[in-house]
Formats: structure tokens, sequence, C-alpha cells
């Protein structure tokens, strides 16, 4: 009997731990890139997150360019790419699949910090973000 | 200058291919037939990577070379910073060089490629937009200059806002509805 449970709670385990280590939550980044950026969570603020998502900023092509250019003025609705396509909701509440995945995370804020800002965004600016998206109600 | 140039260009396609049409049945005006069809493919990375911002636009509508510069300036991609970790980039580029339309490997690939060799002088060998090919422009003759500037539309690159069923790879000509 314990011969036979033996293999599949070994895969059991090991599915548990595959799960944890790409499972994040809003909460846990926030941890990470408090950390990163060498400050306690407490001292991330969801005012300068807001304010990083509306600030306007001169483009690359010259034209204002905000994260609300595409992910409309509330990150409760969902945006729209440049060439249409339908952007999901940004704020974890509206949909709960963002900021679980580190590395979708990264991606994004690579892309669209150079996109929007002409620059990569601090682990500060990050944690801010994310701080405000999660707590809208 | 260039416009000018490529509007000369689209006028003389328009002009041979109502010539053309008037000697076709009907259905076939512009003597493609119904082999039309986009090859049903599947890969992961080039269906997340490429179509979280737009349609993951088929291999076959581009030759390799136009694939190699696409996939080399991601950075920069039609003005929008698309980069990816460098193994998901080269995983993409090769599924899209397997796939593209001087592979030999789908019908449609192969009419891309006829047309684009219709004129050596001034063909572009590796356009970077699908826009840009002949086949397209072919294709989209009837299609009147404002409409591709519709609000609900967009720019050309949006297939599925007139091919309702593009996200499925299905681009049959009579479910084309253009929204006003």
């Amino acid at each position: 009997m314990i011969k036979h449970m033996f293999p599949s709670s070994l895969a059991m385990l090991g599915m548990v731990s595959t799960l944890a280590l790409a499972a994040e939550t809003p909460a846990s980044l926030m941890t990470q890139y408090a950390q990163k950026a060498g400050v306690p969570v407490s001292a991330l603020s969801a005012q300068r997150g807001a304010a990083l998502y509306r600030t306007e900023h001169a483009g690359r092509d010259g034209q204002p360019v905000s994260c609300a250019s595409c992910h409309t003025a509330s990150p409760q609705q969902a945006g729209r790419t440049r060439v249409g396509k339908r952007i999901e909701p940004l704020a974890p509440l509206a949909n709960p699949q963002r900021f679980t995945d580190a590395a979708k995370v990264e991606k994004w804020f690579r892309r669209n910090c150079m996109d929007v800002l002409q620059r990569e965004c601090s682990a500060q600016e990050k944690g801010d973000f994310i701080a405000w998206l999660s707590q809208l109600k | 200058m260039n416009y000018l140039m490529r509007g000369i260009g689209v006028l003389a396609t328009v002009g041979t291919i109502s010539l053309l049409a008037f000697s076709l049945p009907s259905g076939e005006a512009h003597g493609d037939g119904g082999d039309d069809a986009l090859p049903q493919l599947t890969h992961k990375n080039w269906q997340q990577e490429c179509a979280s911002c737009h349609l993951a636009y088929s291999p076959a509508l581009l030759p390799k070379a136009s694939w190699r510069r696409v996939m080399g300036g991601l950075d920069q991609h039609f003005g929008e910073n698309a980069s990816l970790d460098p193994v998901t980039q080269a995983d993409i580029l090769r599924f899209l060089e397997t796939h593209a339309a001087d592979s030999g490997n789908s019908a449609i690939g192969s009419k891309v490629m006829r047309r684009q060799g219709v004129d050596k002088a001034g063909a572009n060998e590796a356009p970077l937009r699908i826009t840009e090919t002949r086949w397209f422009v072919n294709k989209h003759d009837e299609v009147p200059r404002a409409a591709w500037s519709r609000k609900a539309v967009g720019s050309a690159a949006n297939c599925a806002a007139c091919h309702r069923q593009a996200e499925q790879g299905l681009f049959n000509e009579h479910d084309v509805r253009i929204p006003k």
C-alpha cells in the first residue's frame, strides 16, 4: 500500500511546487518589487501608481502617450491596442489573471515603460503601479 | 512622391484587374478562385506572443526575408516595443520561416510570391508589412481609401474589423462587412 502511494504522492508534491513557482499574486509581486527597491512594502504608494498610469509623456512619434492611451481612463475596463485588438482589464478585481505571472509582468513593464516613458521603470514604480491597481474597487 | 508612385501603381493594377474581371466568371473576379484559404497553423509562442497585440498574421503572407526583418527589429515594431526574450524570438522566427510565403508549404504563399515577382524592378523583396505586398494591394483594390481610417477599423492591420472570422483564420470574401 505504502509502496503504491509513494510515487503518486511524489508526483503530487512535484505539481504543487511547480504551481508555487509559477503563481504570483499582486501582493507577492509588490513584496518583490519593494525588496528590489530597498524599501518596505508600506512605502509603496497607490497615489504615485495612479500618477504613473495617468501622466502623459511625449511618445516616440511626439504624440502624447500614457498607459491610459491603450488601457483607457479606467483600468477596470477593457482597452484596445493601437491596431484595435482588445486588451483585458488591468485591474486584478476585473481580471484575476493580472499580476500572477512574474515573467509576463516583467515583459510588459519593459515594453510599455519604453513606449510611454522612453525608459525602463524602476522597481519602486512597478511596486507603486501594482499597489494602485490592486486596491481599485 | 512615394505615395504618388504607389498610387499610380495601385491604379495600374486596378485597371488591369478590372479588365481581367470581365473575362472571368463572377466570384472569381481576381482570378484567384477559392484556393485562398490560409493554412490552419498552431504554434504556442506565435499565437500567444504575436496575438497579444494583433491578429497572429499568417506566416504564408510574407517571404522569409521579411520575417527575418520583422523579428530582428522587435524593439521598434511599427512604433512599439515588442521585444521578446531571445529563446522565444528564435522559436517564433523558426516557425515563421518554415511556413513563409516562399517556403513552398502553401498555395496562398506561392500566390503571394508570384504576385511579388510580377515586376521585379518595382517589387519590394522583403516588405515589412503584409499590406505592402502586391497580393494584398490587389486583393483590397475595391475597398474605398477612407474605409481604412474609419474609427472602427483604425488601420489596415486590423483584419478582424471587416473579416469578422479572421481570428479563426477565415477570410472568405463573402463574409466581409466593412464598418460604417
